[in-house]
């Protein structure tokens, strides 16, 4: 990654260098692709968003995960809730459409997690609204 | 109930000479009424509880599990175990423990023992469970990120589920918010806590759990 090149020294908001949470006063986001997230296997999934989370980061997913794979997120996020570092997760993810396919539409290859997903640490981000159509999350500094 | 869930069920009786006992998760967000439901089911046809109904969230932080119920209907017994669960979360914060006049001790050993809690209730929701009744405060809104995601994962399961629209007694109650929210699914209305509608419960209990 390339060192910080900005030569304003307050403008670090708009810094797109702006690394691991760390020291940096900035909010950082990855946007992954679903290309990406595809050659990961589930837990590997799991593992890059609760990593990227725990950082201080939001993640937002092309493509959302598969039932199973969330119902695993929740289960490891349940598992390193630390009470004096990690509380936890937010995620919102747009609604599935009314799954009347069921196990056959599933069958027919139907794909219903194609769905954008955005996940942050519990203790920054706070869903404001969120509908069929639209989520609005207001992001804090720690 | 559909088709491949019949025959899934027939399936899994046939090889187990028909003597499963179906375990039957209560799942739903904390504070739902799910306890006071387990208990009420429980008392009613064994004449124990479960456990402790708490308006403090996260009360049952360890899931309980209650054997061999055996619930009468027309002539018909249903035998089932019913798992009450935590409420699930994606997140816990002890602070809010600490509101209801808790030591810090306390409140982090509380938390922590919740969020095992939960993780071991979505594990089983994996591997162990054989139906749902998936408890909802008619008073809440029934749309929220948890709620939608569990449906979710319990329709992916492909096993049987029943919404149970609780607390019907508020005022602030609509149980047509919850039946529009999930449409796919069949909608109970009931009250756990003063046991109003239990008989459409159970014959339902029955009909999709037998
Ligand atoms: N008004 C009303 N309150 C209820 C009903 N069922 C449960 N409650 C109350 O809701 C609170 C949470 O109940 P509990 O069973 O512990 O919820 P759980 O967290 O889902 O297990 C307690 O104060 C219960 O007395 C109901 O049908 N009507
Ligand atoms: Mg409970």
């Amino acid at each position: 990654m390339a060192k910080a090149n900005s030569d304003s020294d307050t403008e670090t908001e708009t810094d797109a260098n702006a690394g691991n949470g760390g020291e940096h006063d900035g909010v950082r986001i990855d946007l992954i692709s679903g290309e990406r997230l595809d050659d990961l296997a589930s837990m590997e999934k799991v593992r890059t968003i609760l990593d990227g989370v725990r950082d201080g980061n939001i993640v937002v997913l092309e493509q959302g995960l598969s039932p199973d794979e969330e119902s695993r997120l929740i289960e490891v996020t349940m598992s390193e809730i630390d009470p004096n570092e990690f509380t936890g997760i937010e995620i919102e993810t747009y609604p599935r459409p009314d799954s009347g396919g069921g196990l056959f539409g599933r069958l027919m290859g139907r794909n219903d997690t194609a769905k954008l997903t955005v996940i942050g640490p519990a203790d920054r981000i706070q869903t404001l609204h969120k509908d069929e159509t639209l989520i609005s999350a207001l992001i804090t500094r720690r | 109930m559909g088709l491949l869930t019949g025959l899934k069920k027939s399936l899994t009786q046939l090889f187990s000479g028909g003597a499963t006992q179906r375990r039957i998760g209560i799942y739903g967000p904390p504070n739902a009424g799910k306890t006071t439901l387990a208990n009420r089911i429980s008392r009613d046809w064994t004449g124990d509880a479960v456990g402790p109904e708490s308006h403090i969230p996260h009360e049952t932080r360890r899931a309980r599990r209650k054997e061999n119920v055996e619930i009468k209907r027309n002539g018909k017994s249903v035998t089932i175990d019913v798992v009450d669960t935590p409420g699930v979360t994606t997140k816990v914060d002890y602070a809010e423990f600490m509101e209801h006049d808790m030591e810090k001790d306390d409140a982090v050993r509380r938390s922590r023992e919740a969020t095992e809690g939960v993780a071991e209730a979505m594990h089983w929701l994996r591997e162990d469970i054989d139906g749902v009744i998936y408890v909802l405060d008619s008073a809440d809104d029934p749309f929220t990120q948890v709620n939608t995601m569990l449906i979710g994962i319990i329709e992916s399961r492909d096993i049987p589920v029943l919404i149970f629209a609780n607390k019907t007694d508020l005022e602030e109650a609509s149980v047509t918010r919850i039946a529009n929210a999930f449409p796919q699914h069949e909608t109970v209305p009931l009250s756990a806590l003063h046991g109003s509608n239990m008989d459409e419960v159970y014959d339902k209990i029955a009909e999709y759990f037998g």
